[in-house]
């Protein structure tokens, strides 16, 4: 090969790197190793984690251990799926092109929006591409946020305005519900939109009615994050004429994963599409007059607008979206129903078996689907150390965003919590309280 | 090569078995009652779920999903499987997307359940593995970057790309500066504008030089205290490095502009030569392209930033910390930009790109980047004679990396073939083809970047297949502008599809 190109060593292909820039001496990084060995080595640091099956967890905030059916990694791992690249080439990539638009279908189905795209990152990001297309949009300059959105979705929202500099205000939801009132209040005339979560972060069902409304009335863009899982009994965010609704796919048949890779999704109105950030599959024929598929409305994007592009997105999570198309129609038309119902009823039972409990109580009333949020009379980390100790992840301790609940503890309960897993959680709760007051007692 | 390719001579087309297969869509497949799913059995007092919805919440109508039940759903995607090409299946070139082989092994590490089943909000206590592996993949693209620090939050190379921007902007401004623009090369990736658009900057564009670089007059001229950032590709989006990165580096340094690489093409230089001693203040890891996460059919990728002293203030959060051999995440940083998405970032490609490293090493790191520069001058060498040589010059002709770019400029005028018919023909010889039309400074672009996992009997195969569509093409240029043949589809109507988008399926009229 050196003799075709011409030169005497591989070293000669390097001849146009500056001395001052060339790495003296090789990398400090240790040396190769075996497939066995790094399997090894990786078995042994994830044999150091607590993992989602080796205890009862009832933690969510954002992921959930729901079922992945067997089917989403069997068909996920064919190379035909994990391999290509995005499909620039059509005619040789229908495959991936028409699961993108079942997908963008199952999405705005879901919704109950009139157009989806292919896929974004993850659930915070994808609202803050919201933002950036309503501020584009609207030219308007001004974000609120409900207190009751996700706090890791509100932090990447803050940082993304923080670029171009839109200013972000927060609405409290003292009840744990975003008050409308409150909401039209802190709108003006340079807010490009108002954002919710429906539920929201402590698993409420919001009055989205009242809320649009307020929104609407001063012009401003709605986006809502919705949990895709809970719209087979929730009305979709579509109904109450919310212009964008985005949110996080991991409980659309994505592992857990430690946060990532899941998937955005990104669905609006039809009169936004034209300001839609990423891949979007489009119908079409081709030469022959066959039905077929292709990336479309591309002139939106960043390797045909450049700097006019209306986002910078290129690779996203084209195979995650995959995963939760393939759970969509493995849960079927009856299942996304079955599912809601069977958790918005195993929840309602948690919910007073736990208020039942001594030292334990509602932290709100309102209405929930997989999520709430109970008040414990002890410090919370000392209850969720004791519960692990009986192999039970007890949730997500409120106080880490929220210091006026320093007692608050979320708990989600998925169709994979059983009744008897969720006496058992009642039980040792109650007495992970009565402990954790006798040595709070004790030491004061 | 695709056996159909030599069948397909002058104007006579049979259709393919896969071509009489109508698509059709699995909302399509479906019949009322179908299902494959089973649900847990309601174990709970039943109640009415409209009792236990404020009113109005509740969905009316359920949600059209499939009905349809899992022998059809595997069949379904296995099809529509096979209508995709892929890269373990052919040769992939496609410049700048490092299109390398995917280890086997990094499937299975990342399916372990102590990863895949590990929920993001575990505490740090009992995620010590997890958090060890973030640590060490931290590490050691820090070594390999040759910068001290590294986030790996950002989702895909544009999102470093911004993350980068954030940074430069808080660093600036923590110093009082209020700075405006951000510079970047005709050549950079249309991701690099899009970021410095939303990042809240003004992109200016930097001229080229005749040898393929930035040309250091225009850098000059432009290099002020209004500039805040130049973004780099080195070696660039041409496939080649740029011998003045020193003085590029001393010009920005010297405006008190910070030095933004993107790592898009680090392929080429892993152990050979660090963009931290280039001089750059951020650099951003496609771990999807250079260290082997399988790229899905467009994601997931994951795109570490390492950088700076100056900038690792401003990093966002949660950051991994080591302390007595314990690992934690720290949100308390006072000057940190915030969050750029949930949670840490894609940890299960951070375990495939980890297992990549673990395996290669430092010498294997070094080797598989110096074997992909070699394959690249190889297949250019083979390309500067015969047909490709006269119809598909390469536009600076020097010694490239681990791509380089050739021009169709002289196909189109003298065969009436542009770019796209040659790439279209080269499907039927089963070959993904290059990236096309990218640079936009060439004209008629074709980039062609093999990696080093590819055998000189691969490379030798697709020259020949060049040359033999040239062949064709001075036989008859048409046959070639209507390719492709064999594929599940054939040329497909783009324009059609972009004035009158149908983007989802009429569900009412499946009903
Ligand atoms: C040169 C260059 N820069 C940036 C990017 C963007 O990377 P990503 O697709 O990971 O966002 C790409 C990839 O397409 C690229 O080739």
């Amino acid at each position: 090969m050196l003799d075709a190109i011409g030169v005497g060593s591989v070293d000669d292909l390097f001849n146009d790197v500056p001395d001052g820039v060339r790495l003296q001496g090789p990398l400090k990084l240790p040396a190769g190793k075996t497939e066995d060995e790094v399997y090894t080595h990786l078995a042994e640091l994830a044999g150091k984690n607590v993992h989602a099956d080796s205890e009862i967890s009832f933690l969510g905030a954002g992921m959930y251990d729901h079922y992945q059916p067997a089917i989403v990694d069997s068909i996920l791992s064919r190379s035909e799926f994990l391999t290509p690249y995005t499909p620039y080439q059509p005619e040789v990539s229908q495959g991936g092109l028409q699961v993108m638009f079942e997908y963008q279908t199952a999405i705005a189905e879901l919704t109950g929006m009139d157009v989806s795209n292919a896929s974004v990152y993850e659930g915070p990001s994808a609202m803050a591409a919201a933002a950036y297309l309503a501020k584009l949009e609207t030219g308007r300059s001004r974000f609120v946020v409900s207190a009751a959105v996700n706090p890791q979705y509100r932090a990447t929202l803050k940082t993304n305005a923080y670029g171009y500099g839109s200013s972000v205000i927060e609405v409290p939801a003292a009840e744990g519900l975003t008050d409308p009132a409150t909401l039209a209040a802190a709108i003006d005339d340079d807010t490009a939109a108002v954002f919710l979560q429906n539920p929201n972060f402590f698993g409420a069902v919001e009055d989205l009615a009242a809320l649009v409304e307020a929104a609407h009335a001063k012009g401003a863009l709605v986006v809502c994050v919705a949990d895709p899982l809970t719209l087979g009994i929730l009305a979709p965010p579509g109904d109450f004429g919310v212009d964008i609704c985005v949110g996080e796919g991991q409980t659309l048949g994505n592992r857990l994963d430690f946060g990532g890779p899941s998937f955005g999704f990104f669905a609006a109105t039809q009169k936004l599409i034209r300001r839609m950030p990423g891949r979007i599959a489009g119908e079409t024929t081709d030469a022959d007059g066959r039905r077929g598929w292709v990336l479309t409305l591309q002139t939106r994007e960043q390797h045909i607008r450049r700097e006019k592009a209306t986002s910078n997105i290129c690779t996203s999570q084209a195979l995650n979206a995959l995963a939760g198309m393939i759970y969509l129609s493995w849960l079927g038309r009856a299942g996304i129903v079955e599912i809601g119902e069977l958790m918005i009823k195993r929840t309602a039972y948690a919910r007073e078996t736990l208020a039942a409990v001594e030292g334990v109580e509602l932290l709100f009333d309102a209405p929930v689907v997989r999520e709430f949020a109970i008040k414990l009379d002890a410090p919370v980390q000392t209850v969720l150390d004791q519960l692990a100790l009986d192999g039970i992840n007890g949730g997500y301790p409120l106080g880490t965003d929220y210091p006026e609940h320093e007692h608050g503890l979320l708990v989600a309960i998925t169709e994979r919590r059983s009744r008897a897993q969720i006496d058992l959680l009642a039980e040792r709760l109650g007495a992970a309280v009565a402990a954790a007051r006798e040595t709070v007692g004790a030491e004061a | 090569m695709n056996p159909d390719a030599q069948k397909v001579t002058g104007a006579h087309v049979t259709e393919t078995p896969m071509q009489a297969e109508r698509a059709t869509t699995i909302f399509e497949k479906s019949h009322p009652g179908r299902r494959a799913a089973a649900l847990p059995a309601l174990d709970v007092p039943d109640r009415d779920v409209s009792e236990l919805l404020p009113a109005g919440a509740a969905r009316a109508r359920g949600p059209r999903m499939p009905e349809i039940a899992e022998p059809e759903i595997v069949r379904h995607y296995n099809r529509l499987s096979r209508r995709n090409f892929d890269l373990d299946s052919g040769f992939y070139p496609l410049g700048s997307c490092t299109m390398k082989h995917n280890p086997k092994l990094h499937e299975r590490a990342a399916a372990l359940p102590g990863f895949s089943r590990l929920h993001p909000l575990q505490p740090a206590e009992r995620a010590q593995g997890a958090l060890e592996l973030m640590w060490n993949l931290e590490r050691s693209l820090s070594e390999i970057c040759g910068l001290p620090h590294v986030c790996l939050q950002p989702s895909a190379g544009s999102h470093g790309e911004l993350s980068g921007l954030l940074l430069t902007k808080a660093y600036h401004e923590d110093r009082g500066e209020h700075r405006t623009k951000v510079l970047a090369p005709d050549t950079s990736h249309g991701t690099n504008p899009a970021s410095v658009t939303m990042a809240g900057y003004e992109t200016v564009k930097v001229a080229t030089n005749e040898r393929g670089g930035v040309d250091i007059d225009d850098l000059r001229a432009k290099a002020d205290d209004s500039v805040a950032c130049l973004m780099l590709t080195n070696p660039n989006t041409l496939g080649l490095f740029d011998e003045n990165i020193e003085e590029i580096a001393s010009i920005m340094h010297g405006v008190g502009a910070t030095l933004y690489y993107d790592g898009a093409n680090l392929n080429a230089v892993m152990g050979v030569s660090r963009p931290g001693d280039m001089g750059f203040d951020i650099v951003h890891v496609n771990l999807h392209k250079s260290f082997t996460q399988p790229h899905g059919g467009g994601g997931p990728g994951s795109g570490p930033i390492a950088v700076s002293d100056r900038i690792a203030p401003y990093l966002p959060v949660p950051r991994i910390a080591q302390k007595d051999g314990r690992f934690e995440l720290n949100t308390d940083e006072p000057k940190s930009i915030g969050r750029m998405r949930g949670f840490q970032g894609n940890f299960g490609v951070f375990v495939r790109s980890y297992a990549y490293i673990c395996s290669l090493g430092a010498e294997g790191l070094k080797a598989a980047s110096e074997t992909a520069v070699l394959n690249a001058n190889y297949m250019l060498a083979k390309g500067r004679e015969g047909r490709v040589g006269k119809y598909l010059p390469v536009e600076f002709d020097r010694t490239c990396k681990h791509e380089y770019v050739l021009s169709a400029a002289p196909a189109k005028k003298e065969l009436n073939v542009k770019a796209l018919d040659i790439a279209k023909r080269l499907l039927d010889f089963g070959y993904h083809p290059p990236t096309i039309y990218f640079p936009l400074l060439v004209d008629e672009a074709m980039m062609i970047e093999p990696t080093e996992t590819e055998t000189v009997e691969t490379l030798d195969g697709f020259i020949e297949a060049l040359d033999k569509i040239l062949e064709e093409a001075e036989r008859d240029p048409e046959f070639v502008q209507n390719a492709p043949y064999t594929t599940p589809v054939r040329r497909l109507d783009e324009a059609a599809a972009a004035r009158n988008p149908v983007v989802t399926q009429d569900l009412d009229a499946l009903a």
